[in-house]
């Protein structure tokens, strides 16, 4: 990443919201250390360690980490395969997800999901999903369980633009809105559903006016800031929690590479200068020269963090890298699990 | 023990397993309101109220997700389809979902959840509306199939089904519903991948299930007075197949016939079939002969539907080729 010359370009975030510096500096970590992680997976992918499909999250970091930084613990998060940043965000260990992209034993789902599918059971993470629209039914099941028990979490739901157009979506955001399941529906508009643009693919172009079918509430908010996400997620999952009203909250957002790591990132369905033109405002650079302007950071702490979150990662790909293979015989572990009742 | 439907006997195991467990939960459309579009459900809802009797809109695949994404946080959903025709709309929730996520997961989401409805023909509803998904749904690892034909079964199945922590999918039978038959009282389980010999004989077996159990039995019947004894295999769950149950009346009886509502091609009877010539080679005096639907849509008029389905006189004349008989 040319960091100079990005800065020069990219004009800073506010600090106006009521995050403290050391909440600031949480979220300036949690996406530098998506941004190294996913680095390294993309050379992990060209050395042959990775393999199928990898969505890479690079661009959209503000997403994860603003979003997930706006709810508890025990809340729950369900998303789609492009899945690493959230994972990362959501305090999963990078050692477990490398070792699940290297498809080795040690890694979060035994080497049985791979990139798109990263589950934590611990941490209310509740996976990654790769049928365009088919997590949202669940995200909204998972929000009817919350209201079964009577309790007061709530279920952020991640998925990308082109989920609006599939069947599954009308269906759960009916059913939510209906039942006041406390659910957020959150959109990574991201611009391009693969090499479709959504323009060519959607009727409506702001998307967040889709939640007007559903009488559901609805908002969008800037990407690629990460605290205007926060701030924007904080609202939708106060009225989850505190009137059971699910929420339609349309980020707007861009993918810095391609759709996946099979594909070119420009050229065919949009321009490289469109590309570098969304570049200049990349969600990382966005924080780090707002909180540069309020004296939180310089360019020496900004390194020092840096060296941190490359050395995590380093730390995970050789943890990954020395992790056996899954045995043969977990190949029929797992297809159904011994009844106990 | 006492003399019920195989509907009541449903509506039994759904009563007491909700009454057993406050994570059971039924969802679908018409389940509660209306009482049940085949009144399976009937009174349930006024005995647990509409957060655990829940009407859904017309919207197949959003509920069955609700179902799956709920069974993924710890409750036990059991989501009726008011057929399984209309189920091929949730059919990505099936397979990609619940029959998945436990693996995939590397064993952290097991999915406790019941999908329920009738499968296979009425009565001259035509083309979208009499269709058996059988081994469609048995072709998928990650799914338990089950399949009861008489109202014991029905009611020991889904207590079963219910308190199984994978995916079951359970095929039930517009044309069994007022079938009448003994059904324990109370506490009745019947294991999940255990057929059961419904008849006994030892001249040719016939292997089947679900509603074709009734056709079997009649055929036997009218079979035993030309004095042709048959063994008549219930399988009651398709998935996984009582392999033991097959192999052992085959050894006896030397000839087998496999009796299924469904199609032909790749259907459970050739799954059937392969199984008997993999473990029974030897002991085989004739090739295994299949009774199944013609391989067309249903069609409506009375007697092209009747020319369609497996009926008692068709699974006569099998058994009598393989034991070579002339046919009468």
């Amino acid at each position: 990443m040319a960091q100079a010359k990005a800065r020069r370009k990219t004009e800073a975030g506010s600090l106006s919201d009521d995050t403290t510096a050391a909440e600031r500096h949480g979220l300036l970590r949690s996406m530098l250390l998506q941004r190294r992680f996913e680095e390294r997976c993309a050379e992990a992918y060209a050395l042959g360690k990775i393999g199928g499909f990898c969505h890479l999250y690079i661009g959209q970091e503000a997403v994860g980490a603003g979003a997930i930084a706006a709810i508890r613990s025990d809340d729950y998060i369900i998303t789609t395969y492009r899945d690493h940043g959230q994972a990362l965000a959501r305090g999963m260990s990078p050692r477990s997800i490398m070792a699940e992209l290297f498809g080795r034993a040690d890694g979060c789902a035994r080497g049985k999901g791979g990139s798109m599918h990263l589950f934590d059971r611990s941490l209310n993470f509740l996976g990654g999903h790769g049928i365009v629209g088919g997590h949202v039914p669940l995200a909204a099941g998972i929000g009817f369980a919350i209201k079964y028990r009577g309790g007061d979490q709530v279920c952020l739901c991640f998925m990308g633009e082109s989920v609006v157009n599939t069947g599954a979506f009308h269906e759960a955001l009916n059913m939510a809105s209906l039942w006041k399941l406390p659910v957020v529906f959150l959109i990574e508009n991201n611009r391009y559903g693969m090499g479709t643009a959504l323009e060519r693919a959607s009727s409506i172009h702001d998307i967040y006016l889709r939640a007007a079918s559903y009488d559901m509430p609805r908002a969008f908010v800037d990407g690629q800031d990460v605290l205007a996400v926060r701030t924007a997620t904080l609202e939708a999952v106060r009225r989850a929690r505190s009137e059971s009203v699910p929420t339609l909250l349309e980020v707007r957002t861009y993918r810095f590479m391609g759709h996946s790591m099979s594909d070119a990132v420009a050229g065919t369905y949009r321009s490289k200068a469109e590309l570098e033109e969304y570049m200049k405002r990349d969600p990382i650079m966005v924080l780090r020269m707002a909180m540069q302007d309020a004296g939180e950071i310089d360019d020496p702490g900004m390194a020092r963090l840096d060296e941190e979150v490359k050395a995590i990662v380093q730390d995970a790909w050789d943890f990954a890298d020395a992790s056996p293979e899954p045995p043969l015989e977990s190949l029929f572990e797992d297809v159904l699990v011994e009844t106990t009742t | 023990m006492a003399v019920a439907t195989y509907r009541d006997a449903l509506n039994q195991a759904l009563k007491e397993e909700m009454q057993r467990d406050d994570r059971v939960f039924l969802m679908g459309e018409e389940v509660g309101v209306y009482q049940g579009a085949y009144k399976v459900s009937k009174g349930l809802l006024q005995e647990f109220g509409e957060m655990r009797v829940v009407d859904t809109p017309i919207t197949e695949l959003g509920f069955a997700g609700i179902g799956v994404g709920a069974a993924m946080v710890g409750l036990r959903p059991v989501i009726e389809f008011m057929t399984w025709n209309f189920a091929l709309l949730a059919i990505d929730q099936v397979v990609n979902a619940a029959a998945k996520l436990l693996y995939m997961s590397g064993g952290q989401f097991p999915i406790p959840i019941v999908f329920r409805g009738p499968n296979g023909a009425a009565l001259q509803l035509s083309a979208q509306h009499s269709q058996a998904f059988d081994a469609w749904l048995a072709h998928i690892p990650g799914l338990k199939v089950v399949s009861p034909g008489t109202p014991a079964d029905a009611k020991g199945l889904l207590k079963s089904a219910i308190r199984d922590d994978n995916p079951v999918v359970f095929f039930e039978g517009e044309m069994l519903y007022n079938t009448k038959g003994d059904v324990p009282d109370g506490e009745y389980l019947t294991p999940i991948g255990q057929a059961d010999l419904k008849r006994e004989g030892d001249h040719c077996t016939i292997v089947t299930y679900g509603k074709s159990v009734l056709l079997a039995m009649q055929a036997a019947d009218q079979l035993a007075k030309d004095g042709i004894r048959v063994d008549v295999v219930d399988l009651r769950t398709v998935r996984p197949m009582d392999v033991n149950a097959i192999s052992a009346s085959v050894r006896k009886t030397n000839r087998a016939v496999v009796l299924e509502e469904g199609w032909e091609v790749c259907g459970v009877g050739a799954q059937v079939a392969d199984l008997i010539q993999r473990e029974c080679f030897d002991d085989l005096d004739a090739p295994v002969l299949r009774v199944h639907q013609a391989d067309v849509p249903m069609p409506y008029a009375r007697n092209l539907e009747r020319a369609a389905k497996p009926d008692v006189p068709k699974t006569i004349a099998a058994v009598r080729k393989v034991m070579y008989l002339e046919e009468r």
